[in-house]
């Protein structure tokens, strides 16, 4: 794990010290609020629907026990006793009060954290696969080119007003599971013929109102060439991204005006300038990162206690099935721990849940957290003869829900209860589905299927690639629901087909139901999931089941 | 033909708590939609507007919203500002928590 050095530490301080006096400056009136706003969204603090909210960077998902516990405390300490996790690897506050925030800043640079750029017109939080360094199916560990990515970007002065935000996520693995084609920039790291590793890059994938699926802009790009490449990604996208409208102003509008091949040649002209001014000093900078993230030392042990539990407790055996993960090393497993409990606010954690997982690192976990995309948390490090006893751990704090993947295992935006942008709720819809589920006792028999739920246009809930997303908009002062079908957040990424009309709120969920019974219906057995029946069936059997009464006024 | 002038409060949130704050009769700002003044004439709510602007270094985002009058003061006409007059819907956290300290 990264530790800051002298020059991380001192820099972080002296932007603290600057947030500090930018605070007493706005609150004696010597800074107005439009001098204020871009400060304080360039160090995470937004003003929401109730109070402030702070959003702190999980850079590339990855936290140690003592800053879990760090983030417990400042949930304890200036806010309600908890924090919501976000599909972009960052924790949200959503009651601090602007007087204790540069409080609650130091607090969190005590242990290497901070809140940087996790809004504003820059490059945001950078996220990786939150399976990193513990994946079966992992080329390389991505997290020392996210950490550099993460210094580069940091308070980089070509890049702090930008026309838009910019998102960047870092692969390693064959599957992707960091969203990689919905960021304005991808990086995954691949293995050519020759068996030498490099970069793939894809820019321009992206939510939101105008949702478009990543292109890959280069195929290859030797290991040396990382950071200038980037930088003149940006660059160019920062000099031709359009700034008249700000619907238009992301770089997958910029791909799509000039074309991929034009921005292509941009960026090659870019690169040859900047690849001398970089030198060499950030490859011995990686080199130093690199070290950081040496792998934990795993043990080899016998698993006959994780065989005995296993075979004898179903609660353990239906939890093991449904949460665990090949681990890349013989004997252990990936752990997800599920904020999903039905009826609950998904990415929701208590302040004793977040020590309690911490505690579970510490003993059982080589002391590694992860927060994924996905609103769960992850023990990426557990040996196989433990998982007995991180389970046990586990329910004495309530996070032993077994639904990673099911229909339950709901990502929800925080929507109409917190956000100022939202057009309606996304919780409750999300409390309702899980609980509805739970209650008829189905979502085993279902298998995977991934709800993405988002309360306005912007699409934090990612619902353009669920298999089943839900859109939550103001139609005439009165919520109302869209469903999208068949999207994909994989490497097969797909952006969902609008089923129709949308549904009011006391109907959203019956029409989930109606939908899911009607894949259940239709399928070829359990083996055939809710995506892959949808890509052989297409749109209309499925509308059939959602509008009932328009299919009987036709017949 | 333009729209008649439907009735409006004045709203905002609080510079240092951030919660939601609305503009009395008395120019005193009030944590409870009830007490707000309903403005009903479209030139007085323009001028409380400039007023309430000014006061920057008390409220963030001053608007003005909808209302109706009720049984007991103003209420919302649109669901947004009903959420922001009591709090979330998922925890009893905002003002329905204050509301259950009184």
């Amino acid at each position: 794990m990264y530790k800051y050095n002298d020059f991380d530490a001192a820099f972080l301080a002296e932007r603290n010290r600057q947030f500090r006096a930018q605070v007493e400056r706005r609150i004696a009136g010597n800074l107005t609020e439009d001098e204020f706003k871009p400060l304080r969204l360039m160090n995470g603090l937004y003003l929401q629907l109730h109070a402030y909210m702070l959003r702190v960077a999980i850079p590339y998902g990855t936290l140690s026990g003592a800053q879990m516990d760090q983030l417990a405390l400042l949930a304890d300490k200036w806010d309600k006793g908890y924090g919501h996790f976000t599909t972009r690897q960052n924790i949200q506050y959503n009651w601090p009060k602007l007087t204790d925030v540069p409080d609650m800043l130091d607090a969190l640079a005590d242990v290497n954290l901070h809140a940087i750029q996790t809004s504003g017109n820059t490059i945001r939080n950078v996220t990786a696969d939150h399976f990193a360094g513990a994946a079966a199916d992992e080329i390389e560990d991505p997290r020392p080119v996210a950490e550099l990515i993460r210094q580069w970007s940091t308070d980089h002065p070509e890049f702090q007003f930008m026309g838009r935000k910019f998102k960047i996520a870092v692969s390693g693995a064959a599957a992707d599971r960091a969203v990689l084609k919905a960021h304005d920039l991808a990086v995954r790291i691949v293995r050519d013929d020759t068996g030498q590793t490099g970069y793939q890059i894809l820019v321009g994938g992206g939510l939101g109102r105008t949702p478009m699926i990543g292109k890959v802009l280069n195929d290859f790009l030797p290991k040396a060439d990382l950071l200038p490449y980037i930088e003149a990604v940006v660059s160019v996208w920062n000099q031709i991204g359009r700034r008249d409208n700000k619907y238009k102003a992301r770089i997958k509008i910029t791909v799509h005006e000039h074309g991929l091949d034009d921005i292509r040649s941009r960026v090659e002209e870019r690169f040859a300038q900047l690849k001398p001014t970089f030198g060499g000093f950030d490859q011995d900078l990686l080199m130093q990162i690199e070290a950081h993230f040496a792998a934990p030392a795993f043990r080899d042990a016998p698993v006959a206690s994780f065989d005995r539990a296993y075979d004898s407790d179903p609660l353990f055996r239906s939890w093991a099935d449904t949460n665990l993960t090949e681990h890349r090393a013989p004997g252990y497993a990936i752990v997800t721990v599920s904020l999903k409990k039905h009826g609950e606010t998904p990415g929701d954690a208590t302040s004793d849940q977040m020590r309690a997982l911490a505690a579970i690192a510490r003993q059982y976990g080589h002391d590694e957290l992860r927060i994924s995309h996905e609103q769960n948390v992850i023990l990426p490090h557990v040996h196989r003869s433990d998982l007995p006893a991180v389970y046990a751990a586990l329910r004495a704090v309530d996070l032993h829900t077994a639904n990673i993947g099911l229909v339950s295992d709901i990502i929800a935006c925080p929507g109409m209860d917190y956000c100022a942008l939202a057009t309606a709720r996304s919780i409750p819809v999300a409390q309702q589905i899980a609980t509805r589920f739970d209650a008829l006792k189905l979502e085993h028999d279902i298998g995977h299927l991934q709800i993405k739920i988002s309360g306005c246009i912007n699409a934090c809930g990612h619902h353009h690639v669920g298999h089943i997303g839900i859109l939550g908009l103001d139609r005439a002062g009165v919520e109302n629901y869209q469903i999208t079908l068949g999207g994909d957040a994989t490497w097969d990424a797909a952006i969902g087909e609008r089923a129709g009309p949308g549904f009011a709120y006391d109907e959203i969920v019956p029409a989930i139901e109606r939908l899911v019974r009607g894949y259940l219906d239709m399928r070829q057995g359990p083996g055939e999931t809710f995506l892959a029946a949808y890509r052989r069936l297409g749109l209309a059997p499925f509308k059939a089941y959602l509008y009932p009464e328009a299919q009987a006024n036709a017949a | 033909m333009a729209r008649a002038f439907t009735p409006k409060v004045i709203t905002a949130n609080a510079l240092i708590e951030g919660d939601v704050i609305y503009l009395a009769a008395d120019d005193s700002w009030t944590r409870n939609l009830c007490m707000a003044e309903l403005i009903t004439d479209e030139a007085h709510a323009q001028l409380r507007l400039l007023d309430a602007e000014r006061r920057s270094n008390e409220a963030v985002g001053v608007y003005l919203a909808d209302a109706v009058p009720g049984g007991n003061g103003p209420e919302p006409t649109h669901f947004r500002e009903d959420f922001r007059r009591k709090g979330p819907s998922n925890y009893a956290h905002g003002k329905q928590e204050e509301a259950n300290h009184v």
